[in-house]
């Protein structure tokens, strides 16, 4: 196990505040724009982004592009690394229906603009959340 | 290095403040694991010469937490803290449930040795980099919530520095202690997360006397290989199998207890154990999960059976209190035991405990002594400032902080239950002992033994080398509950164990270190060797007290009054029973008749080192 390297990281910043951390498929792909050596381009698909390890050069533009800092370098070779969906049939899914949580199911969506609105940086998520859970003293833990 | 381990430890002296690694033969490994058994054996070597000298909250003690090789790769993962005993001057190995356990895994480290003592407030980094002591001077004093909302800002973004374009830090995981700890309350815990406590032992005391406010991992390792990694695959499926198909647990954890251990088993303490029985339904799980649970699925590392539920009260005059269900011991301690039997307030005495990093169990028992202290006359308005009748949350809020703060009655509370009564026997020319309840100077879990309607019988905590701990009882004949001395060294949650059958965990234990581990061998072997040397280091003792073999080997005086209410009314512990199964468990685990471990029982162990110590008891 290597929760380090899973391209689906879950954040912390406050007991109780656990935050997933993954690519949400910003329609308009900031990430892909920002790669100087174009080792990202989007899977037609499935909409998700690819990362092209060979040509990455670990620069870290596309982690400062995303909306939600969401990519991150993997901590074995420092290569950008961005959830892909798994070429459309994601392994967290099986896992979560095999484990019988059934908290994940694979649904299809169209292209949409909504879908950047996720994209946020996990401390911004735990705030909101903070507050959602403790009330007003949700505007304090953070 | 055998598999299931990161391969090494961090051995730091805060007093000179040199860091190395260390490493332990595998042999060692393979007889004590981690957690409770190897702390056993660390603690041995390096201070049984001197054990009876040693003060547990001098720079000489040491601080051990430790991980063991399940740890973080079984389902729930914890931290075994351990160190010479300031309540029982022995030994526990104290665990919490925790993503620092895991971090410091992915560091690279199964666990961390602190020797001597910092001469100003520190915490520990660990990172893949190794560890550093760093400044706690802005730390010292907070509370809980407020330690753990600093670090995580202060690591996150010391780590970013280190490394800035590598992406977000995910935060570290972290144990801490409250001020209860920094003043050095014999039974203050190490805790982890806000509201999980390592709280049996006292061990928040041993790192507050070290000047050490946390320990802080943060690992972007691999968890460590294990040696059959296609067969623990198949083993934790089947282990989670078993966990996820406990609907019931997973769904109130310990939260519903508060109640039905007192209206069914008759068995939870009341008002200081004057009672072990009540019918206060408002008290029901119903109660906390209908008004307070904020989220009622809540897991640390790697756990399925998610037994924790988050609690917060969001209006009132406890409005923004945070803790977890509280769970059953909590409910039980911070709840009945004070006379409490309303929902928010009992949350509300669990965060304050939280906050100021008292142990839940043990730190309640002390106020609910003092309390009766105060019903019967002894201790007065005077003594305390204040009046402290039973029910009353605000007025143990008070009495949470003095105790933490070691300001007027509060100094002599803190230092437990066991030290404070003899303390105001002196004070007042009454002798209180009956009123403390106690095994060894370390406080009883919320099971009595009474109603024997419940899991702890006759001599559970009477022949505990971990005095009072519920979560590793004495049990003659050294049949199933005595697993604990193997979670605890193999680190793993006890509530993602106990639904297992039993040959699966042991399997899963033998796929992941390699190890020929069999529960006979843990029966047999492995336990005994852990419990036998954590008896002579009670035996031992020292500097302010050893225990008596025998007169001190027993219930506290409590537990033999008849149960003055409830179904089970006029029922008490059998002192026939607990002489005869005494003498059974002694025989067992081969000690003599005053439960001096035998000078063959050493040799067989492979204990011989232990023997001329011994004899000096036998005598």
């Amino acid at each position: 196990m290597w929760p380090e390297a899973s391209r689906i990281r879950i954040f912390m910043p406050f007991p109780g505040l656990e935050v997933p951390h993954l690519c949400a498929q910003c329609d308009d792909y900031p990430c892909i724009k920002s790669c100087p050596v174009e080792a990202l381009s989007k899977d037609q698909a499935t909409s998700a982004v690819l990362v092209n390890r060979e040509k990455c050069i670990s620069c870290g533009k596309c982690v400062t592009a995303c909306p939600g800092q969401i990519p991150f370098l993997h901590p074995k070779d420092n290569k950008a690394t961005i959830c892909d969906l798994c070429g459309g049939d994601p392994e967290c899914v099986k896992v979560c229906t095999e484990a019988s949580y059934n908290a994940l199911a694979l649904v299809q969506e169209k292209p949409t603009v909504d879908r950047k609105l996720f994209a946020k940086p996990p401390i911004e998520v735990a705030k909101d959340l903070a507050v959602n859970l403790f009330g007003e003293k949700g505007e304090k833990v953070i | 290095m055998p598999r299931g381990y990161a391969g090494k430890f961090l051995e730091i002296d805060l007093s000179k403040e040199q860091i190395k690694d260390i490493t332990f033969n595998e042999s060692v490994l393979q007889a004590y694991l981690g957690g409770r058994g190897l702390a056993t054996k660390i603690l041995w070597d390096r201070l049984g010469d001197s054990w009876a000298k040693v003060d547990p909250l001098g720079p000489n003690n040491m601080f051990l937490a430790l991980t063991g090789p399940m740890t973080a790769i079984y389902p729930g993962a914890r931290i075994c803290c351990s160190g010479k005993s300031p309540l029982s001057n022995g030994t526990v190995g104290s665990t919490a449930s925790t993503e620092f356990a895991a971090e410091l895994k992915m560091a690279g480290y199964d666990g961390v040795i602190v020797t001597g003592k910092a001469n100003r407030p520190v915490y520990i980094l660990v990172t893949d980099e190794g560890g550093e002591i760093r400044s706690a001077s802005h730390l010292w004093g907070k509370l809980g919530e407020d330690t753990i909302r600093i670090l995580n800002k202060e690591v996150t973004e010391e780590l970013t520095k280190r490394k800035p374009n590598i992406g977000l830090w995910r935060e570290p995981g972290m144990i801490y202690i409250g001020p209860a700890g920094e003043n050095k309350v014999r039974n203050a815990a190490v805790m982890t997360k806000i509201c999980h406590a390592a709280g049996y032992g006292g061990y928040g005391a041993v790192m507050g006397s070290k000047n050490l406010k946390a320990i802080v991992a943060k690992g972007r390792s691999k968890l460590p290989e294990v040696d059959a990694p296609e067969a623990v695959k198949l083993l934790w499926k089947e282990v989670h199998r078993h966990l996820i198909a406990e609907n019931g647990f997973r769904r109130m954890g310990t939260g519903y207890a508060g109640y039905s251990v007192g209206a069914d088993t008759s068995s939870e303490p009341i008002r200081n154990w004057q009672e072990e029985w009540h019918d206060e339904r408002r008290f029901g799980g119903p109660s906390f999960e209908t008004r307070y649970w904020v989220k009622k699925l809540w897991s640390d590392f790697n756990c399925t059976t998610s037994c924790m539920k988050l609690s917060c009260i969001k209006t009132g005059r406890w409005k923004g209190d945070i803790t977890d269900m509280p769970d059953y011991e909590l409910q039980a301690y911070c709840g009945t035991n004070l006379g409490i039997f309303d929902a928010g307030d009992n949350i509300h005495i669990s965060t304050v405990i939280d906050n100021l990093g008292h142990s839940g169990i043990n730190g309640p028992n002390t106020m609910g002594f003092a309390a009766e202290l105060y019903q019967r006359g002894i201790l007065t308005k005077k003594d305390l400032g204040f009046e402290l009748k039973w029910g009353d949350a605000a007025a143990f809020e008070k009495l949470a902080w003095l105790i933490a703060k070691r300001e007027g009655i509060g100094d002599i509370l803190a230092e437990g239950t066991f030290r404070a009564a003899t303390k105001i026997s002196k004070m007042k020319g009454v002798d209180v002992a009956p009123y403390a309840v106690h095994v060894k100077g370390i406080e009883i879990g919320a099971h009595g033994t009474r109603s024997d309607a419940d899991y702890t019988h006759d001599i559970s905590y009477a022949a505990n080398v971990q005095g009072g701990d519920h979560t590793s009882v004495a049990v003659d004949g050294y049949s199933e509950l005595s697993s604990a001395v193997f979670t605890d060294s193999a680190v793993i949650c006890n509530f993602c164990f106990f639904w297992v059958p039993r040959a699966l965990v042991f399997d899963f234990a033998k796929a992941v270190t390699g190890f020929p581990i069999t529960m006979e061998s843990w029966k047999k072997e492995n336990g005994p060797r852990i419990v036998t040397l954590q008896r002579a280091f009670l035996l031992l003792g020292g500097p302010d007290i050893a225990w008596t073999p025998i007169e001190d080997d027993d219930n506290p005086p409590r537990f033999y009054e008849p149960l003055p209410s409830g179904p089970h009314k006029g029922k008490t512990t059998s002192r026939d029973q607990v002489k005869q199964k005494r003498q059974v468990y002694f025989e067992t685990l081969g000690w003599d008749e005053r439960g001096v471990p035998k000078k063959e029982t050493l040799e067989k162990l492979g204990l011989n080192d232990l023997e001329p110590a011994m004899k000096e008891l036998r005598k």
